[in-house]
């Protein structure tokens, strides 16, 4: 008899190997996590406690004297707007992406298929090229300027570009997509009986919405709501190039302080204090979606 | 209390639902029979209002529901896969309906209490559904929509789910609920087996139309179409042309020639072919000649042993086969065998004629 009984299996030293295996198949992304992640965090907790001399050079001497500054009201209300741009955003794109996410996930498979293609179709193209596409469609002579002036909707050019209004279009444009793909996920699992039993009890439309559909695909709102928010706030570029320089963000402060101001252990700070913000968002997120998932 | 009027359902080219009409009584249990794609399902999700009839009328205790919206309708359902809200508990789940109709927290408390006791589910008030078993959902799934009070509760396949076992329990409780409880139930099922069961009436559906409606033991006994007789229990189902129609007894033949009498009463006006339906129960078997209006010889082709009862296949001179069921007492087991000649009596009373489709 050649029996070979499942616990000869558990019992010899192979049974290891499975643990072992893992570790290996992690140690890539382990490696690419403490060298580029955990590293360049360390230098920049390092550097936010240093002074730096005339030329800019950052002189290994403590002091608190960047965190003193990163509460000085001037970049608190940057701060603020920040959070302000990125929470707007973040409203927008729930607000647009939600019903999208939704329809999508009623479609039959095929079509929904083909739908999700075209909301990822833009990530084909670089995030740059997109953004200075947006810029020649915003501009006083542009595209939309343009459209409205011929159409006699407008009696002038429209400014838009570098205008908060132009930042937000360009936050919103680029972050959607992060709103719809979670959002969806949640909502394809929904069963559509449990709707239908919400309409059954006496639920209408809004009562069945607020009591059973966003309670069920609340996993992809919060996972959408990070999505676009943490990143909103720390975008530099779009905010940069759409919004121009008089309404700066946070990022584009902390930017700022590393390639043209030069004050690193200024920056670094900022960044520091942005990090653990999140942190508490996220802390605070994932426990709202546990107190109503548990 | 339900009128359904001429009700049509299409989905594209397919006609789910054809032109049915049907009265359930107040109180009734009633259920939709059929296979799978018959439109009973449909014809249920019209009642709930999560389908509208492409024509007809639908009138619940007198009142038009026709295009009326789901959650206005004094209706309840109990779905196929439950649909027990998965993040609240059994007893969120259950005081939902309530809650929709702004029932008071104590009268609603109280209510919930008595339902969680009529069904047996105390101590289970605060999991969540996915906590329970197959069997405790499905009565969490009945406990919640009969607690609003509806008029008349819709139940799609509630118990396809459960064990066989566990599916014989639940359908004797939901017999005692319903008679309990006094609502009209509208039951889906493809299980003529559970439609005899627990049904007052039973509305038999094939191809999106209705073929019979009337009580289990009429359905039973005097189908009347071949589908019914054929869906409904087991049957022997033989083509039979009219040879002669004198007096109270039609004389037909079936396919290889054996001749019968039946009750002319029975036999269609107008049509020369139909089929004559014989319950194998009915077939008496014996090794003397039987006293019944068509006796013929027979050879036991094959004997099926399964355990209370004996399947026997008899054939006639000519080919004609015929299923019998005899009960397996020892006497009769010793008398006949496989190969054996017997006698094989039908009594005109047991052989019903249904048209043919």
């Amino acid at each position: 008899m050649q029996a070979l009984p499942s616990t000869s299996l558990t019992d010899s030293p192979h049974a290891l190997r499975p643990r072992v295996w893992g570790w290996v198949l992690l140690a890539p992304m382990l490696a690419w996590l403490v060298l580029f992640v955990l590293v360049p965090m360390a230098i920049l907790l390092v550097y936010s406690f240093c002074t730096r001399d005339d030329l800019g050079r950052v002189v290994f001497e403590f002091t608190f004297e960047n965190y003193q500054r990163v509460f000085d009201p001037i970049y608190l209300r940057i701060l603020g707007r920040s959070i302000g741009y990125a929470a707007l955003t973040t409203g927008i794109c729930l607000l647009m992406g939600y019903p999208v996410a939704w329809f999508i996930a009623r479609q039959r498979e095929n079509v929904r298929n083909w739908l999700l293609l075209l909301v990822m179709i833009p990530f084909w193209t670089s995030f740059l090229i997109r953004t200075y596409a947006w810029m020649t469609i915003l501009k006083g002579n542009g595209l939309l300027s343009g459209l409205l002036l011929s159409a006699g909707v407008i009696p002038a050019p429209l400014e838009i570009l570098y205008t908060p209004a132009a930042a937000i279009i360009g936050l919103v444009y680029a972050y959607l997509p992060f709103m719809i793909l979670p959002i969806y996920g949640s909502a394809e699992k929904l069963d559509n009986a449990l709707v239908e039993a919400a309409h059954d009890l006496g639920a209408g439309p809004v009562r069945a919405f607020s009591e059973v559909i966003v309670p069920l695909t609340w996993p992809g709102i919060a996972a959408g709501i990070l999505l676009v928010f943490v990143p909103a706030i720390g975008m530099f570029a779009i905010t940069d190039l759409m919004g121009g320089a008089r309404v700066p963000m946070i990022g584009n402060v902390i930017h700022n302080q590393f390639i043209k101001a030069g004050n690193q252990p200024f920056g670094a700070a900022l960044g520091i204090i942005f990090t653990l913000m999140f942190v508490v968002a996220y802390t605070l997120a994932q426990r709202r979606g546990r107190s109503s998932h548990p | 209390m339900i009128e359904i009027q001429g009700v049509t359902k299409r989905f594209g080219e397919f006609t789910a639902v054809n032109d049915v009409s049907l009265h359930i009584k107040a109180g009734e249990f009633i259920t939709l029979l059929g296979p799978s794609g018959c439109g009973k399902t449909t014809l249920l999700r019209m009642l709930s209002g999560f389908e509208t009839p492409d024509a007809g009328l639908i009138r619940i205790a007198g009142e038009d529901v026709t295009r009326l919206a789901p959650y206005r309708r004094n209706v309840n359902q109990v779905f196929q896969s439950y649909a027990l809200f998965p993040h609240m508990t059994v007893r969120e789940n259950i005081g939902f309906g309530l809650r929709m109709q702004k029932v008071a927290a104590a009268e609603s408390a109280r209510r919930i209490d008595e339902v969680v006791a009529l069904v047996a589910l105390q101590g289970f008030e605060d999991r969540k559904p996915g906590q329970l078993s197959g069997g405790q959902r499905q009565r969490v799934a009945l406990a919640r929509a009969i607690v609003p009070r509806p008029s008349v509760l819709l139940l799609d396949e509630p118990l396809s789910a459960l064990d066989a076992k566990l599916r014989g329990q639940m359908q004797l409780e939901l017999k005692r609920l319903q008679k309990h409880l006094g609502i009209t139930f509208v039951f889906v099922t493809h299980d003529q087996e559970e439609a005899l069961t627990m049904s007052d009436r039973i509305a038999v559906f094939n191809h999106g139309r209705l073929e019979q409606l009337g009580t289990t033991t009429e359905i039973y006994h005097q189908p009347r179409t071949a589908f019914v007789a054929d869906f409904i229990g087991e049957t022997n189902l033989l083509p039979a042309d009219l040879i002669d129609l004198t007096g109270a007894t039609a004389r037909v033949r079936l396919e290889g020639g054996l001749e019968l009498n039946v009750n002319a009463a029975q036999w269609p006006a107008g049509l020369r072919r139909a089929s004559i339906s014989i319950r194998p129960e009915k077939v008496h078997v014996s090794k003397q000649r039987v006293a019944c209006e068509n006796v013929f010889e027979a050879r036991v082709a094959v004997e099926l042993f399964q355990g209370v009862l004996d399947r026997l296949v008899l054939e006639f001179t000519g080919g004609t086969r015929l299923t019998a069921v005899v009960a397996n007492e020892s006497a009769l087991l010793e008398a006949i065998h496989e190969g054996d000649r017997v006698w094989c009596g039908l009594h005109a009373d047991d052989l019903v004629v249904v048209r043919t489709e």
